[in-house]
């Protein structure tokens, strides 16, 4: 079982990188995109910027995270993979456990590493910086296991795409809250409440959207 | 896993239902369905376009849950329909090789070789035919070695030889204790075949 799994964590990581399910490389570039928006829109002021800056990446991050969203699941269901791996004594629940790991390790180094030059464009200092990539390390696995979860919810629906990106905004408000809150409070206590509440918020996404997607594909069956 | 454990011991293999009913929808497509199939038994599924041989395929295969009755397997399950569960984007040997490594790296090369897989390996999955994938999917399953074989349309696609082969290889599976349901509209050579026709447990 044990052997399986990390084979098909290596199948997953593979298709998801190499770009044949589309590949971090769009989303990361939406994500530069849209943090790049922002200063054109509100004009170049750097200490309005600034104040706003940790906020933006967040916000171009929770948008970034949508576009994958059809590739996560539909493709290996409409393939019968979730059938075949069943038969092989696999769940369903494992299945979509290794697929928020796969598409967490696909997307998030990425997207932190995208920040760098993202906070550069918005003028955010050092130690807001280090807010941002620590609530985005606390965030992200959150972000990763909600995508697959709506994913699996929403595939095999026409439209699914659409109404997925639709379903994960709402879910990802705390997320949102707490992580951009974290960069609010820096000054305060280092953003170290909001960084723990974006990782509890993470913590318990990350339990449920196994066994809600696997859930929801068996119903789809 | 399964499919290791299923090949040593043929003798305790087995696939029964008992008072099987399948529902689609609102509609009830069969009912009281039972079957017992022991070591090498042979059935062939017939019966008119949508009058459920597929959904009795998936509740045989623990795929799906019967609106009544209950389905009984010993030993593993390999499906083969019409999805061949191998990513269009790879060649078909890498797509193939995940499969294999899956169900514990059996000795492909003679399985590849009888199905004409051979020159096909370097070619991406979505670049071959209906025929040419059902073949890859054949190979998956040979390579999966579940005792019990359940055949949704395993003849769609393929020309006369290729279907002269799968009866064969079904022949042979049976022969070495194996279990095989065929769900087919088309005649299925294969020695001492059962015949089940839905159309008598139609609701």
């Amino acid at each position: 079982m044990s052997a399986t799994l990390a084979l098909l964590l290596r199948r997953d990581l593979a298709l998801l990188l190499s770009g044949r399910r589309g590949g971090p490389v769009l989303p990361i570039l939406f994500f530069l995109a849209v943090a790049m928006l922002f200063p054109f829109a509100i004009g170049p002021d750097p200490r309005l910027l600034a104040r706003v800056g940790g906020g933006v990446i967040w916000v171009a991050a929770l948008l970034a995270a949508i576009l994958p969203l059809d590739r996560l699941v539909e493709p290996d269901l409409e393939l019968g993979v979730f059938d075949q791996l069943a038969l092989r004594g696999v769940s369903e629940e494992a299945v979509l456990a290794v697929r928020v790991l796969a598409h967490w390790l696909s997307f998030a180094p990425w997207l932190m590493l995208a920040t760098l030059p993202a906070s550069a464009l918005l003028g955010i200092d050092a130690a807001t910086l280090r807010v941002v990539e620590w609530g985005l390390l606390a965030g992200t696995p959150g972000l990763a296991a909600l995508g697959v979860m709506v994913a699996a919810i929403t595939c095999g629906l026409r439209g699914g795409a659409a109404l997925g990106g639709l379903l994960v905004i709402p879910l990802a408000v705390p997320l949102l809250i707490f992580g951009a809150g974290a960069v609010a409070q820096a000054g305060i206590d280092g953003g170290g409440s909001g960084l723990a509440l974006a990782a509890a918020v993470s913590l318990v996404l990350l339990a449920v959207a196994p066994f809600a997607g696997a859930a929801a594909i068996r119903a789809g069956r | 896993m399964q499919g290791g454990s299923g090949t040593s011991d043929r003798a305790s293999v087995g696939l029964s239902a008992r008072g099987l009913a399948c529902r689609r929808g609102d509609r009830v497509l069969f009912a009281g369905l039972s079957l017992e199939l022991g070591p090498g038994a042979a059935l062939h599924v017939v019966g008119a376009n949508g009058i459920g041989k597929s959904s009795l395929i998936r509740l045989l295969a623990g795929l799906a849950r019967p609106y009544a009755g209950a389905v009984r397997r010993e030993g593993a399950a390999g499906l083969l329909d019409e999805r061949p569960a191998l990513e269009p984007a790879l060649p078909l040997g890498k797509a193939l090789a995940f499969w294999a490594a899956a169900d514990g790296h059996r000795a492909m090369a003679e399985v590849h070789r009888m199905l004409g897989l051979d020159p096909l390996l370097d070619v991406p999955v979505r670049y071959l035919s209906t025929g040419q994938r059902k073949r890859a999917a054949l190979a998956r399953l040979i390579g999966q070695a579940a005792p019990i074989w359940l055949l949704d349309e395993p003849l769609n696609g393929l020309d006369a030889a290729a279907a002269e082969l799968v009866a064969r290889i079904v022949g042979e599976h049976c022969a070495g204790g194996g279990i095989c349901v065929v769900a087919s509209h088309q005649p299925f050579a294969v020695p001492a075949i059962g015949r089940l026709e839905l159309a008598e447990f139609a609701a």
